[in-house]
């Protein structure tokens, strides 16, 4: 008989990835796993994921991936079907896990923004906040990163179909750049990194360039955020200003970024 | 014993020139070799091919949480002294996969071993991490069998140690945070290296310290040194000696450390330390490490890999019961314990050599001279008479 293939349900995991919020950066960083990608599909049946196929399957599904934060009314209505959908949900990049760069509109008048940039904001339907998923449901993990670490992706859907717990560490960026053996941007270039605060997962990615890193993996545990500002705003020249602006950039809306980043912006206004 | 000729000379002069043929006798040799290198401004320990990658024409300046490397026509080969990166990388990897396996029917089926380690010849390494390798040894249950402190045997560290050559740069110009006189490391090395090396104008005062190291100089063309050249490269060292950047007074430090356990200065400590790590990553003797398992969906291959951990995370004290050491108070206190004080019923020395790297590569600067002074304001009960033994048979 010729080739005709009639598509059998299978018995894998049903993996689903959906879209809030966001640039699409940490979905984009799943695609671009390349032969780990396959090695994904191979694993679990990817039964809903716009951005790469149209085919869909229907709910429920065993895995989640959550990407961007909740900042619509529609939104907030879909997350709750989306948790009722999934077994396991895991937010995924910054938005989703702190509200992202779009949540800077939490500190603003989003009536205001929206009339500076859109010709006709009388369309646009939004809400006051840019909040993490988080938020507004329970989820079961979170990754970090502004996009995520297509590593930690692949590290987090192995050791949930294995049944093991994830080596998702909470500790500095700095370990990372010492176990590679980078020299230190701060100590050697005065570079106002963010490193010793924020969370490892990127494989000190920043310093690898030799650059500084601006805490896109957002706070790590217990970061002490005051004594790398004194060490900014004092040796380094910085102002409270850019401290501030350094804490909001990409996790601005997380504890203890979000009160350290208030606190910075109570300093600014008390100078003037 | 003087005055008797052995047959065996211990001290040659071996001219810049020559600094080129012991590179390639070494590689000859079927050595890879590690110097000192600039990277991004900073002296990194790398391998090189030819003498010219070695640093050189720059010296460094330090202080707390703070390092610039300045160009310097007139400086000399070894006119800087250590970097961020110590040699404990190259015998004790920061990430070493241990194992790989997977499951065939009913058996494991064995895929990779941890990799073999090279043949590592290390040109200038400096007093201080020449102590602090000894230090690492017993760690890691290298050497005498017999020795007291000493822990099981690791495979990687083992076979990498043993097929090395370390040759040792004495210090002339000592940095702004070393304190090896203090620890009776440096600044000059007096065992555990196969060659050492005091700089002078046209060339080395070099010195043979094992069997291996003598093989070496055989095919340099070295010639003897005057006296006076002798005298010059001993009275270099010795200036070094009062020229350091810190003094550490040890007299006493275990039971002051003991006794201080809820001394304000942990307090104010905690608020500037930010548990960052990296003064952990960059000691040259902290030798703590993590291993985690994971597994490929692909193939379905487990894998074994360890990793450099640290006291300062989270991590390191989790039990089911929460971090024990959860506060920054509680895991510098720690940090500063160990190197200094319990490290001595650990292993029988400190776990502090005196390079400084702590407080240089500290973000914030946090000195662990100050901290230690700063507990003195209270005199200890008892007196720890052993100061800087890093060898065995130490006194207590
Ligand atoms: S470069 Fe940044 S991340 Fe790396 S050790 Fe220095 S402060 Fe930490
Ligand atoms: S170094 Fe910092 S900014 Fe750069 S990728 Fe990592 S966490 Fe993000
Ligand atoms: S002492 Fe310095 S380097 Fe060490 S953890 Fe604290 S802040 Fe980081
Ligand atoms: S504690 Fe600091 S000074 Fe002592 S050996 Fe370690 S890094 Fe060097
Ligand atoms: S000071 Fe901390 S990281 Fe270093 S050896 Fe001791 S426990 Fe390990």
């Amino acid at each position: 008989m010729s080739g005709i293939t009639i598509p059998v349900q299978t018995d894998k995991p049903k993996l689903a990835v959906y879209k809030f919020s966001s640039c699409d950066g940490c979905q984009l960083t799943l695609l671009n796993l390349e032969d780990h990608l396959l090695d994904i599909a191979g694993a679990v049946e990817i039964s809903f994921f716009l951005e790469a196929r149209r085919r869909v399957l229907p709910p429920p599904y065993d895995i989640g991936l959550i990407e961007g934060s909740v900042s619509t009314p529609e939104e907030e209505k879909r997350v709750h079907q989306v948790r009722r959908d999934c077994k396991y949900l895991i937010a995924i990049g910054a938005c989703a896990t702190s509200g992202g760069i779009q949540s800077l509109r939490n500190w603003a008048n989003v009536k205001e923004y929206a009339d500076l940039v859109y010709p006709s904001p009388e369309y646009l339907k939004t809400l006051e906040t840019s909040t993490p998923v988080a938020a507004h449901v329970f989820i079961d993990f979170e990754l970090r990163g502004c996009p995520i670490n297509g590593g930690q992706l692949l590290e987090v859907i192995s050791a949930l179909l294995a049944g093991r717990k994830p080596n998702i560490p909470s500790y500095s960026v700095c370990m990372e750049c010492k176990r590679r053996g980078l020299p230190c941007v701060l100590v050697s270039k005065g570079e106002p990194c963010l490193g010793p605060i924020t969370q490892a997962g990127c494989g000190a990615l920043c310093p690898g360039c030799s650059r500084a890193c601006y805490g896109c993996f957002g706070p790590m545990d217990q970061p002490n955020i005051g004594a790398l500002g004194g060490k900014l705003t004092g040796e380094l020249g910085k102002t409270n200003r850019d401290m501030k602006r350094m804490l909001r950039s990409f996790n601005g809306y997380l504890d203890p970024f979000k009160p350290a980043s208030d606190e910075y912006e109570r300093l600014e206004q008390q100078e003037k | 014993m003087a005055g008797v000729d052995h047959g065996i000379r211990d001290v040659w002069f071996l001219s810049m020139q020559g600094l080129e043929h012991m590179v390639r006798t070494l590689r000859a040799k079927g050595y890879t070799v590690v110097a000192p290198t600039v990277r991004d401004r900073v002296i990194t320990f790398d391998e090189i091919v030819s003498v010219d990658q070695i640093a050189c024409g720059v010296r460094d300046e330090m202080g707390p949480g703070r390092y610039r490397l300045i160009d310097d026509p007139l400086s000399r080969v070894f006119n800087y002294v250590v970097g961020q990166d110590s040699p404990k990388r190259l015998f004790f990897p920061p990430k070493l996969e241990l194992v790989a396996l997977h499951v065939e029917g009913k058996r494991f089926v064995l895929d990779r071993t941890s990799p073999k380690p090279p043949k590592l010849a290390i040109l200038g390494v400096r007093p201080c991490d020449l102590a602090a390798i000894r230090v690492q040894d017993r760690v890691f249950g290298y050497g005498d069998e017999s020795a007291g402190h000493r822990c099981e045997a690791d495979t990687y560290y083992n076979q990498a140690r043993k097929q090395s050559l370390l040759i040792a740069a004495n210090c002339t110009q000592p940095g702004a945070t070393c304190f090896c006189d203090s620890m009776g490391t440096g600044p000059r090395a007096k065992e555990g290296y196969d060659l050492s090396m005091t700089e002078l104008g046209g060339g080395f005062i070099l010195r043979a310290g094992s069997d291996d190291g003598r093989a070496i100089v055989n095919e340099l063309p070295v010639r003897d040194p005057s006296p006076s050249e002798i005298e010059l490269g001993q009275l270099k060292t010795d200036q070094a000696c009062e020229r350091m950047g810190r003094q550490l007074d040890t007299d006493g430090l275990k039971e002051l450390l003991d006794e201080q356990i809820d001394h304000p200065s942990w307090d104010e400590v905690a608020k500037r330390c930010m548990a960052c790590s990296n003064c952990t990553m960059v000691c040259p003797t902290c030798f703590c490490s993590t291993v985690t398992d994971s597994d490929d969906l692909a193939t379905g291959t487990a894998s074994r890999t360890r990793r450099w951990e640290s006291c300062f995370t989270h991590q390191f004290s989790y039990t089911t019961a929460g971090s024990v050491r959860s506060s920054q108070r509680a895991r510098y206190r720690h940090w500063m314990r160990h190197k200094l004080g319990t490290w001595w019923d650990q292993f029988g020395s400190s776990g502090c050599v005196g390079c400084g790297r702590c407080i240089t590569w500290c973000p914030v600067g946090i000195d662990i001279t100050k901290q230690a002074a700063g507990l003195r304001d209270h005199e200890p009960v008892k007196r720890h008479a052993g100061t800087h033994h890093i060898e065995r048979g130490v006194t207590i």
